[in-house]
Parts: structure tokens; C-alpha cells; sequence
């Protein structure tokens, strides 16, 4: 859609680029006009990254125009790209712990006087403002160490209009935040339109592209597709855009036998962090724990599984009681945890596909004491051909696979350990629509095999579509356990902001 | 979100709150207590005129190195050489002397500073472009440097007798009671310390330290501040060296042995977190007066000085944990302000 | 994805176990390039250097460096997980005092060696527990405890040293196998080694070890015990520590607070010649023993031709930087052709 037909704040035409075999942009198009907010979609792999780190400037194009108001551009560095008003807000803000917020706005461009002495005063009172402006309360002088991520990417937008940034690139942005943080951002965002700056926003969440956004620009394969303004399209029309393929049962649920409690959280307490925690997940069962980001569900999960410790409560698992913070002997009682953070704490990343996938299962492996890699590599073959992992061989890094590849290598990791009971966090997070309903799928059949299922989700429709039960934390309790006949938006939109008094 | 009200610009007694709790106000405390002390068991020890000017003169070398240490550390790497470049630095000014007795002054010690320099930069170079990790870059400098000096000196070994007497007498020197050359590291302090403080350039060692691969987002010059850093290390090493034959006068190959962890001990004392990001070159040179004050302190106060090197230890060992506890304990204060939003 | 349920797998995607051919494997490790350096130098030795070849000298080197060969073994698994222990020298140190102590106390010097290990496991105890439960950096700790203990040592014994040692144990320390000029003491060497090699590169213990060292929080997500691993490291530097006091005692006869100054800075110099990486994560034992036998050999080889310690010193510090920088080279080259597969491969 045209702004008044007015030149364009950004071009960029039949822009490619290709890392020595591997072509990851090919002919992308992208027009961001002022005052506009411009959603950019597509699966894991369509490219939408590569196109961000051309625009921030640390890759360089191989083709391709690119021109700012009408003038073409190149930029060397990142700088080069910050001096031309481009400013990218990361998924995961990067601010110096150790240093104050100010210092963090204006790091690399303080304001000099004579001798280059900084003048701190005028720095203070400048980022003083900014927050005024954002309508934030934090104090300049306080470290960025322990600030929410929120904050964090309030401080980025900070630096982006201390910057007077005219394209202001968002990554993912909502990806940790909460509701209340999330319509905090969209504010922000909608101010810095009016103000007459470019936005470009990606997500994967086709209802805050479509709450906040006017145009939606879709990508697939590296490559361009269409873009349409947001009133004139629809998220099936998007979907099938960015799959290229209709995908109707995004969630197949199979009906599983329900049998016996395989795990048994009782009275699950951790001061600070969730108090009180008591469910069961029975075989063959899917339990959904939903609620807002910092609702403390992962904080559970952990503390189930041992990685952190608890101090009041018990799990138990199919009769036998965990000793807490012990993952070891959770494992060995058949419990598995597939975690939050892929590439921190579900993979090694620096380590090869077949070491991660025997990484839940070495005890078994051994013979008087001792393993060999020959030993890991025959069970690592069986379980990468399981789950159809794409990878040249099996000691390749597991940081060079996709983020899908990735996952199915966590997967494989914890399936070869034959769990009774699987708890899973965010499982589709980062990944392409055509994996998710394959992680599904799967799921679905574990279910159907026996398996007794937790899954933590911050994406309704996958709660609403996976689960047997819904249970909904807010701010460390658990407010809702509710069938899946009675699982809805409303309900579950309401226990995850509410207080368990207020829900009762 | 965080409730912290937006404040206008900190008063005076904010700020004063602000340095009575500050490391570096703790330190020059434990400093004071360790003079206190020990004068109360022997007066000479502070009042006699040797005694004060041995208090202010014999750290200040090693302060001298402990600063540009402190840089180092601060931009999140570490400097193992210092202690070899301070020996070889103290050796070659021993050999100018000898062989060009009319060299002015000022001239050896530029000469010592640049060589020193020149060294550093060899660190900062491999360090910097050879992205590899400084303490086996530095390790393998201490060697190599340790054992030029060696091969230099031979089994020569240069005595005070061979320098010029202009230079010696700048070793012991007083100006209003105070030497010389503490008044020389108090200048180099004061630099330097402003310069971390007040520029961009020193706040982005700060940064470096702090998040590197942010430095690299933010587009810092990451390369050039780590090439600097080393430089500066090595340049105080080198000035240290010229500092070390204008006191002591006798040089041999073992000059500057053991530099390297009296420098690091003194900037973990003084508050420079090993991991880089915090800390100032204030605290590391008070660290370094109360490591040496301690040295000289504990013959005195009736404890066998080869005792020393444990009482240092324990000292070390004090300092992290008590930075740990704080650090601690301001995380959980700074997310219990944010949860309480 | 196949069905999970479905019995066979699929049978017509098959994997390679490896990107690259064994002998490319084995051929082009950092290991493999350690030791050929060593065969180089040992055969260059052996013809250039009159009576290197011999019994006499190799027993003397061997002499020389089992200090260094046995702290190297635990300091390498300390180094792979990412911590670093400085205060092996200073152990060493205050461990031999003990000996020479007990000694000069009329005890038995099984007595005396039960006390050093004692010693050894507890200091290394208080390195892993500052580490692991206070949670310091291992590089502030040790630098720490290498003062702590030094002065202990030095100041447990003074200046005297302890030169009067029971003349079985001397004798025993000194003893070689036949005419090979092999000290005896390199059995007990081997014997430690196949243990090290054993626990570090075929148990679970040892892929957790090298786990802890790429990604801690994936470790303990996987079910390692990481505090407890790199406690336990500590401690077996700790008792390694002790051994090497103990044999400089009855070795050198002489038991002094100062033994083995220095000593961290060549071992940590030596594993890192090896192979393991100061950044954790990778390294194998056959590297860092080759790794100590290089500067053992270089350093005999260069003695025994009157060159002296000081050009020794050049040299190793000089090697240990070249090391260091082709294996920079060598993983930043590796990293540019791996690349193009990683780039589309982030998400989004």
C-alpha cells in the first residue's frame, strides 16, 4: 500500500545473497514507507533474517538495490547503517550489565565537550526524557544488569530515537514479553508511526501482525512473495502464502486412552517464584500449563524436573517419589524435560548431532563402566532416521542445523530415553509451520503410546488445540485446571490474569 | 517494570552516600587500619622519615603496573607478561646507562615507556587479531620475555654503582616529604583514572568488558580498544621498570618476578572484577598499597614474614568473596524492585 | 516424520557417521600435529645432539618431567570444563613441606604420603568448593590459593628445608627399570594414565566433563552433575598436586616451601601445546602427554648442547604461542567453510 505515493524511507530490490552453496536471500523485495508499521512473515529459513543483518549493515549484499529516499546506499558496518537512522531491535536485547542505562543509550556516541570529556550531565537528562517520553519508569542511573526484557527493549527503542532512527527494525520483539508488556510496546509503536518513522516488525503471531501492523509483506525460501496491506488479507490467505501450501488441521488431535497418574506435583513450593503447585498428568494424557510469560510456568517445569530446586512439596512419578534437584534421578524414573531455550539449554550446541542425541541415554550405553563413540553412533543413527533429522553426517554441529532440525534433535535426545512422562516447553517456538504440525503429530502419538504429556505454551490455539486439560498459572499459582470442554479464550484468557481468589 | 521513580540528577548527599560505600573508600579504610596498627606497635613504622617515605615510594611501582593491569582486566583479558617486561625494561635502562652515561633523563624514560609499549603491543596484536585468548598469549610473552632477559643479562648483573647518580637520587627523592615517584604514579593515576572515566574511549573498555559480543553489535571498535589496552599494560610495565633501577639501582635477570600476580592481586582487591566490566584504576592502585603495606607491615606487627604470601592469599580470596556476596545481592535487590511493580 | 510407532525406521535415509574420513579424522587433530612436532624434535635430537639417545638421558628427562606429567593429566580435564587451577605449584610446594615434615618427625613416609594426599584433596577441595557453591571464578580462586598455599608452605618450614629422607623410599623414587634408563615411577605413570584416559574419554563421566565445558546449563539440563564434576576435578587436581610432592621430596631429597615455583605456568603451557583449549570443551590426553614430553625433550635436548634455560624458555614461550594461533587459524578456517550452512539455519 502507498503512503501518499511518497517516496519510500527504505527500498530494497532483487536483493540476494548466498554464504559459498548456500543461497539464503534471493530476489527480496521490501518497501518501507513513513509512517507505517510493516510486518514481514515467513517460515524458519525464508530469509527474514539475512534481509534484517543486510539493512543493519553486517552482511553485505551480493545483489540488488538498495536505496534510502530514493538515494542508493551501501553500508560496510553497523555503524554506517546506525548513522543512516536504521536501528534494529533484537529479539534478545544486548545491553552492558555493568553499565548504567544511560551509558548503555549512548555508548559509542556519548556527547564530548573539550579534551572529549563526556558531559554526563546533558547524556542523564536526554535519557531522563526518553523515558518520560516512552512513558517508563526507570531510573538513567540505575545498572542494565536485572532489568526485565521488556525494559530492555524499551531501552533499545530508546537508543533507536536518541539515534532519531527512521527505520526502527523489530525482531520478534513479543517473543518473552507479557500481555501488559506487549500492549506497553504496541503503544510505543504506534507513537513512533505517528511520529512519521518506518517500522518493520516480524513475528510469528498473526494476531498482534494483524493488531498492530498495516502491511504484511510475506517471504518464502529466501524470496519474495507478496505484500498486501493488512485489511485487504486474511491469516489462512498468509499461511498459505508463506507454506505455499493450504494447511488445514494445524493441531491433528488424536484421541489417546487415558490411563493411571503418572505424575503426581503436590503443595510445590519455591518462595518468590510459585507456591502450591499440585496437578497430575494421567497416561496418555496432553495437561496444557498456560499463562503469561513470568506466570512462572518454565520455573515449575525446572523445578519438577530438578534442574532447579524446590523447598516445599513432592513429585512423584508413577509411585516413586523424586529427590528434588536431581535431574539424574528424574531421568532415570522416566522423566523428561525438553526446555524453553533450544540452543542453551535443550542442545549442546557446539557439539555433534550424535553426542546430543545420546546425551539423555549414556548409562544404558555403557559396558562395564565404559562408552564408545561407536556405541553412541549406532544409537544416534536409529533415532536421527526417527525422526527424519536433516543433517550431512552424523558429527555435525548441532549448531548448523535449522532451528526445526534442531528441535527434532532434542526430541530424538529425550525419545531415546523412553520417558513415561514428557514435559515439554514451548515446543513450537522459532519454528516453521510445517515442523510445528509435525511436532504435533508427534506428540499426539506419544500420547496415544502412554505417555503422560505437560506441555507449556504461550500460543492459545496450540493449548486450545492439544490439550486434554488446561491448567493456568498466573504470578506463581495455579488458578485453573480446566477440561478440554470448557477450555476457552475467555476462560483461560481470565485465569491468566487473575488471582485464584478472583477465579474461583 | 520497574518502579524506581525517575529522580532528577543525584544530590551532593546522594553522591557522598554513593563513595562511602564505594570499594575503593573500603580499601584506603583497610589501608589506614593496617598503619594504624602496625605504628601503634612501632612508630618508626609511619613517623620515622625512612619509614614514611618507604610506604609511599615501595608500592608505588607495583601500583604503577596494577593500573595498566587494572585496563586489561576491566576490557576482559589479562596480562601474565608484565612482570617480564618490567625486568626486561629495568635491564635495558641499566644497559643505557652503561653504555651512554650522559643520557639525559627524561630521554630513558621515554625509551622505557615506549619499549615497554612496543612489548604490549606485541600481547595486544595477538590478542586482538589472533582472537585468542589472552592468558595463554601472555603466558607464552612471559616466557619469551622472562628469557630474553636472561640471555641478555647473561651472568652480568648491573650494579647501582654503574648509574648516574642524577637518576638514582630521582629514586629516592622527596618533593614536601613525598617521593618522587609516587608523586609520578599519582599523576599517571589521575590520568588514566580520568580518562576511564570521562571518555569514550575509556567507557568502552568498561563496555568491552561487560558484553563483548555487544561491543561487536554496537559497532565498538572492539580490536582497537584490546590492541590499546595491552599497550597501556605494557607502557606502565615499562615506566614500572624505569621506576625499579631508579630505586633499587642493581639490576639482574630476576627483576619484576612474581609483578604479574602482585598487579592482578591488587585490582581484584581493589575492586576490578576478574571477569572484567567493573572495577576502577583507583581501587587497583590502593590494592596495591595495601598488598605491599601488609608485606612491610607484618614483620613489624611480630609475624614471620614468610607468612606473607598466605596472608595475601587469604586477602584475595576475601576480596572475591566478599564482591561475589554484594554482587549477589544487589541482583536480588535490583529483581525484587522490578517483581514488585 | 515417520510414525513413532511404526517399527523399523525409515530405511532408506541413512547417515554418515562421520563428515569426514577416519584417516582425515585422525590425521589433521591438533593432536596428531602435537605429536608429530614431538617425533620431529625427538629424531632431529637424536641425530644432532650427541648422547641424547641414550639410556642416561632419558631417564634424567623422565626424572625431570614426571612432576609435570602427573598434574598435567588432572589439570587437562580441569581445563576442558572450562575452570583452570593455578595452584598446582603452590601445591606441590606445601605437599612435599608435609613429607619433609613428617619425615623430620621420625614418621613413616607411608605415613607422610597418606598426609600429602590428605593434604592435596582438601586443598583441592577448597579450590572446587569456592568454584562450585560460592560460585567464583576458578582463575580469581586459584590465583588466591596459590598465594594461600605457598605461604603456608613457606611458612610452615621457615627457611630451613628437610633434606633426610627414609633411603628406601630414595632409592625407590631413583630406581629404573633394567638398563632401559625407564624410571620406575613411569609405571605408576602409565598406570594413572590409562585410568585418566579411561574416565575421561569412555565414561559418561568424561562426556559430561567435556559437555560441562561447551554449555553448562545443557549439561546439567541433560541430567550431568556439573558441580559435582568440577568439584571433583578439583580435588583430583588437588591429589595429583600432592603426588608430584611427594616425589620432589624423595626424588630432590629435599623438601622446601619454595618447590616447584612456577611449576602452574608449565603444565598449563604444556596442556594447552596439547590440544585443549583455554575455552573449554575439547582436548583428548594423548595431546597433552605429548605436549609435556615436547617441552621435556626440548628442554633436555637443548641442555645437553649448552644452550641454556633462558633460550629454552624463548622457545616454549614462542611454540606455545604459535600453538595457540594455528589453532585459531585452523578453527576460524574451519568456521568460513562451515558457515554457509549456518546462515540460513538461525531463526526467522
Amino acid at each position: 500500500m502507498d503512503a501518499n505515493g511518497a517516496v519510500p524511507v527504505l527500498e530494497l530490490k532483487g536483493v540476494s545473497k548466498s554464504f559459498g552453496a548456500v543461497v539464503a536471500l534471493r530476489n527480496a523485495d521490501l518497501t518501507l514507507h513513513a509512517g507505517s508499521i510493516h510486518a514481514v512473515v515467513g517460515e524458519n529459513g525464508a530469509g527474514k533474517s539475512t534481509l534484517v543483518k543486510i539493512m543493519a549493515g553486517l552482511y553485505q549484499r551480493d545483489t540488488g538495490t538498495f536505496e534510502m529516499d530514493g538515494k542508493p546506499v551501501h553500508f560496510r558496518t553497523t555503524a554506517e547503517a546506525k548513522a543512516a537512522g536504521i536501528a534494529v531491535i533484537y529479539q534478545e536485547p544486548t545491553l552492558f550489565p555493568d553499565l548504567s542505562v544511560t551509558e548503555n543509550v549512548f555508548m559509542g556516541r556519548q556527547p564530548v565537550g573539550r579534551f572529549g570529556r563526556i558531559d554526563k550531565g546533558l547524556m542523564r537528562t536526554e535519557v531522563a526524557g526518553l523515558m518520560d517520553r516512552l512513558g517508563v519508569r526507570i531510573d538513567p542511573d540505575r545498572p542494565a544488569d536485572g532489568l526485565s526484557i521488556a525494559d530492555q527493549q524499551i531501552i533499545e527503542i530508546a537508543k533507536a530515537i536518541s539515534l532519531d532512527a527512521r527505520v526502527l527494525i523489530m525482531d520478534e520483539p513479543t517473543a518473552a514479553l507479557s500481555g501488559v508488556e506487549v500492549e506497553r510496546l504496541f503503544a510505543v509503536a504506534r507513537s513512533l508511526r505517528d511520529e512519521g518513522r518506518a517500522l518493520m516488525f516480524i513475528s510469528h503471531r498473526f494476531d498482534e501482525v494483524f493488531a498492530l501492523c498495516d502491511t504484511v509483506t510475506v517471504m518464502r525460501d529466501g524470496a519474495y512473495i507478496s505484500t498486501a496491506a493488512i485489511a485487504d488479507t486474511s491469516v489462512p490467505e498468509i499461511v498459505r502464502l508463506m507454506v505455499g501450501r493450504d494447511v488445514n488441521e494445524l493441531f491433528p488431535k488424536i484421541e489417546a486412552e487415558i490411563g493411571r497418574p503418572l505424575l503426581e506435583v503436590s503443595g510445590l513450593s519455591m518462595p518468590g517464584v510459585f507456591r502450591e503447585i499440585s496437578f497430575s498428568v494421567r497416561s496418555g494424557e496432553i495437561v496444557a500449563l498456560a499463562g503469561l510469560v513470568g506466570a512462572g510456568r518454565s520455573e515449575v517445569a525446572r523445578a519438577v524436573f530438578g534442574v532447579d530446586p524446590y523447598e516445599q512439596g513432592s513429585v512423584v512419578l508413577d509411585g516413586t517419589p523424586l529427590p528434588p534437584h536431581n535431574p539424574a534421578a528424574a531421568m532415570k524414573a522416566g522423566l523428561a524435560l525438553v526446555p524453553e531455550d533450544r540452543r542453551k539449554q535443550g542442545l549442546v550446541i557446539d557439539a555433534s548431532v550424535a553426542t546430543n542425541i545420546t546425551d539423555a541415554i549414556r548409562p544404558t550405553l555403557t559396558r562395564f563402566g565404559l562408552i564408545t563413540a561407536r556405541a553412541e553412533n549406532v544409537e544416534a543413527q536409529v533415532w536421527a532416521r526417527k525422526l527424519e533429522v536433516k543433517t550431512a553426517s552424523l558429527d555435525a554441529v548441532a549448531g548448523t542445523l535449522s532451528g526445526g532440525n534442531q528441535q527434532k534433535v532434542v526430541l530424538a535426545k529425550w525419545l531415546a530415553a523412553n520417558p513415561r512422562v514428557l514435559i515439554i516447553d514451548e515446543p513450537t517456538r522459532g519454528i516453521d509451520v510445517g515442523t510445528k504440525s509435525e511436532v504435533h503429530r508427534m506428540m499426539s502419538e506419544l500420547a496415544g503410546m502412554g505417555l503422560a504429556i505437560l506441555m507449556i505454551s504461550s500460543e492459545l490455539p496450540e493449548v486450545l488445540g492439544m490439550a486434554d486439560r488446561v491448567l493456568v498459572m498466573h504470578e506463581g499459582r495455579i488458578t485453573a485446571d480446566l477440561p478440554r470442554s470448557e477450555a476457552t479464550p475467555e476462560t483461560v484468557m481470565f485465569a491468566a490474569t487473575h488471582t485464584s481468589e478472583e477465579v474461583a | 517494570m520497574t518502579t524506581v521513580p525517575v529522580t532528577s540528577t543525584p544530590g551532593i548527599g546522594a553522591r557522598l552516600a554513593g563513595l562511602a560505600r564505594s570499594r575503593e573508600t573500603g580499601i584506603f579504610l583497610a589501608l589506614a587500619l593496617v598503619i594504624v596498627a602496625t605504628t601503634l606497635k612501632n612508630p618508626d613504622f609511619l613517623f620515622s622519615a625512612d619509614g614514611w617515605r618507604n610506604l609511599l615510594l615501595n608500592p608505588s611501582i607495583v601500583a604503577v603496573v596494577a593500573i595498566g593491569q587494572a585496563v586489561v582486566i576491566i576490557s576482559r583479558n589479562v596480562d601474565l607478561s608484565v612482570g617480564s617486561i618490567v625486568g626486561l625494561t629495568a635491564y635495558l635502562v641499566g644497559s643505557l646507562f652503561l653504555a651512554f652515561p650522559q643520557i639525559p633523563v627524561p630521554l630513558v624514560f621515554i625509551i622505557g615507556v615506549v619499549f615497554g609499549g612496543l612489548l604490549g603491543a606485541v600481547n595486544g596484536a595477538l590478542v586482538a587479531f589472533g582472537r585468542v585468548p589472552a592468558m595463554v598469549i601472555t603466558l607464552g610473552t612471559l616466557y619469551a620475555f622472562r628469557g630474553i632477559n636472561v640471555w641478555w643479562t647473561g651472568s652480568k648483573r648491573i650494579n647501582a654503582s654503574d648509574m648516574p647518580d642524577g637518576f638514582l637520587d630521582l629514586g629516592t627523592q622527596q618533593f614536601l616529604t613525598i617521593p618522587v615517584l609516587t608523586i609520578l604514579a599519582v599523576v599517571i593515576l589521575v590520568v588514566v583514572a580520568w580518562y576511564m572515566a570521562n571518555t569514550r574511549g575509556g567507557r568502552e573498555f568498561y563496555a568491552i568488558g561487560s558484553d563483548p559480543d555487544a561491543a561487536e553489535l554496537y559497532g565498538l571498535a572492539k580490536t582497537r580498544r584490546v590492541l590499546m589496552a595491552f599497550v597501556a599494560s605494557g607502557a606502565a610495565s615499562g615506566l614500572a621498570g624505569v621506576l625499579y633501577t631508579a630505586r633499587y639501582g642493581t639490576v639482574n635477570s630476576q627483576v619484576g618476578d612474581g609483578f604479574e600476580l602482585q598487579a592482578i592481586g591488587a585490582a581484584v582487591i581493589g575492586g576490578v572484577a576478574i571477569v572484567g566490566g567493573s572495577g576502577t584504576v583507583l581501587g587497583a592502585v590502593f590494592g596495591a598499597y595495601l598488598l605491599l603495606t601488609i608485606n612491610s607491615a607484618l614483620p613489624v606487627l611480630g609475624i614471620p614474614d614468610f607468612w606473607q604470601r598466605a596472608v595475601v592469599g587469604v586477602l584475595i580470596l576475601g576480596a572475591i568473596v566478599l564482591d561475589r556476596v554484594l554482587a549477589q545481592r544487589q541482583s536480588k535487590r535490583l529483581h525484587e524492585e522490578r517483581s514488585a511493580a | 516424520m515417520t510414525t513413532l510407532t511404526s517399527g523399523s525406521p525409515d530405511t532408506e535415509r541413512s547417515y554418515a557417521d562421520y563428515g569426514r574420513p577416519a584417516w582425515r579424522r585422525i590425521l589433521f587433530s591438533r593432536e596428531m600435529a602435537i605429536i608429530a612436532l614431538l617425533v620431529v624434535v625427538v629424531i632431529a635430537a637424536s641425530l644432532r645432539v650427541p648422547k641424547f639417545a641414550t639410556p642416561v638421558t632419558l631417564s634424567y628427562l623422565l626424572f625431570d618431567i614426571t612432576p609435570l606429567l602427573f598434574i598435567a593429566l588432572a589439570m587437562a580435564p580441569v581445563m576442558i570444563t572450562g575452570d583452570i587451577d593455578l595452584s598446582v605449584g603452590s601445591m606441590v610446594g606445601l605437599t612435599s613441606v608435609v613429607v619433609g615434615l613428617c619425615s623430620a618427625s621420625a614418621l613413616p613416609i607411608p605415613v607422610a604420603i597418606v598426609l600429602a594426599l590428605v593434604v592435596g584433596a582438601v586443598g583441592g577441595a577448597a579450590n572446587g568448593l569456592l568454584v562450585t557453591r560460592v560460585g567464583l571464578p576458578a582463575l580469581a580462586v586459584t590465583i588466591g590459593t596459590l598465594a594461600l598455599y605457598r605461604g603456608v608452605a613457606v611458612g610452615l618450614l621457615g627457611t630451613t628445608a628437610v633434606t633426610q629422607f627414609d633411603k628406601w623410599w630414595t632409592t625407590l623414587v631413583k630406581a629404573r627399570i633394567g638398563s632401559t634408563g625407564i624410571p620406575v615411577v613411569v609405571i605408576l605413570f602409565v598406570v594413572l594414565l590409562a585410568a585418566f584416559v579411561l574416565m575421561l574419554h569412555f565414561t559418561p563421566f568424561g562426556r559430561g566433563v567435556f559437555a560441562i565445558g561447551l554449555s553448562k546449563d545443557a549439561a546439567s539440563f541433560s541430567g550431568v552433575h556439573v558441580n559435582r564434576t568440577r568439584l571433583v576435578l578439583f580435588i583430583l587436581s588437588g591429589l595429583m598436586s600432592a603426588l608430584a610432592g611427594i616425589y620432589y621430596a624423595l626424588y630432590y631429597n629435599s623438601a622446601r616451601g619454595d618447590n616447584a615455583t612456577g611449576l602452574e605456568l608449565q603444565v598449563i603451557a604444556a596442556v594447552v601445546l596439547g590440544g585443549v583449549s583455554v575455552w573449554g570443551g575439547r582436548g583428548a590426553l594423548h595431546g597433552v602427554v605429548a605436549g609435556v614430553l615436547l617441552i621435556g625433550v626440548l628442554s633436555k635436548a637443548l641442555q645437553l648442547v649448552n644452550v641454556t634455560s633462558d633460550v629454552v624458555s624463548i622457545i616454549t614461550g614462542v611454540l606455545l604461542v604459535l600453538s595457540v594461533i594455528a589453532g585459531s587459524v585452523v578453527s576460524w578456517a574451519q568456521s568460513r567453510r562451515v558457515r554457509p550452512a549456518a546462515a540460513p539455519a538461525k531463526t526467522s
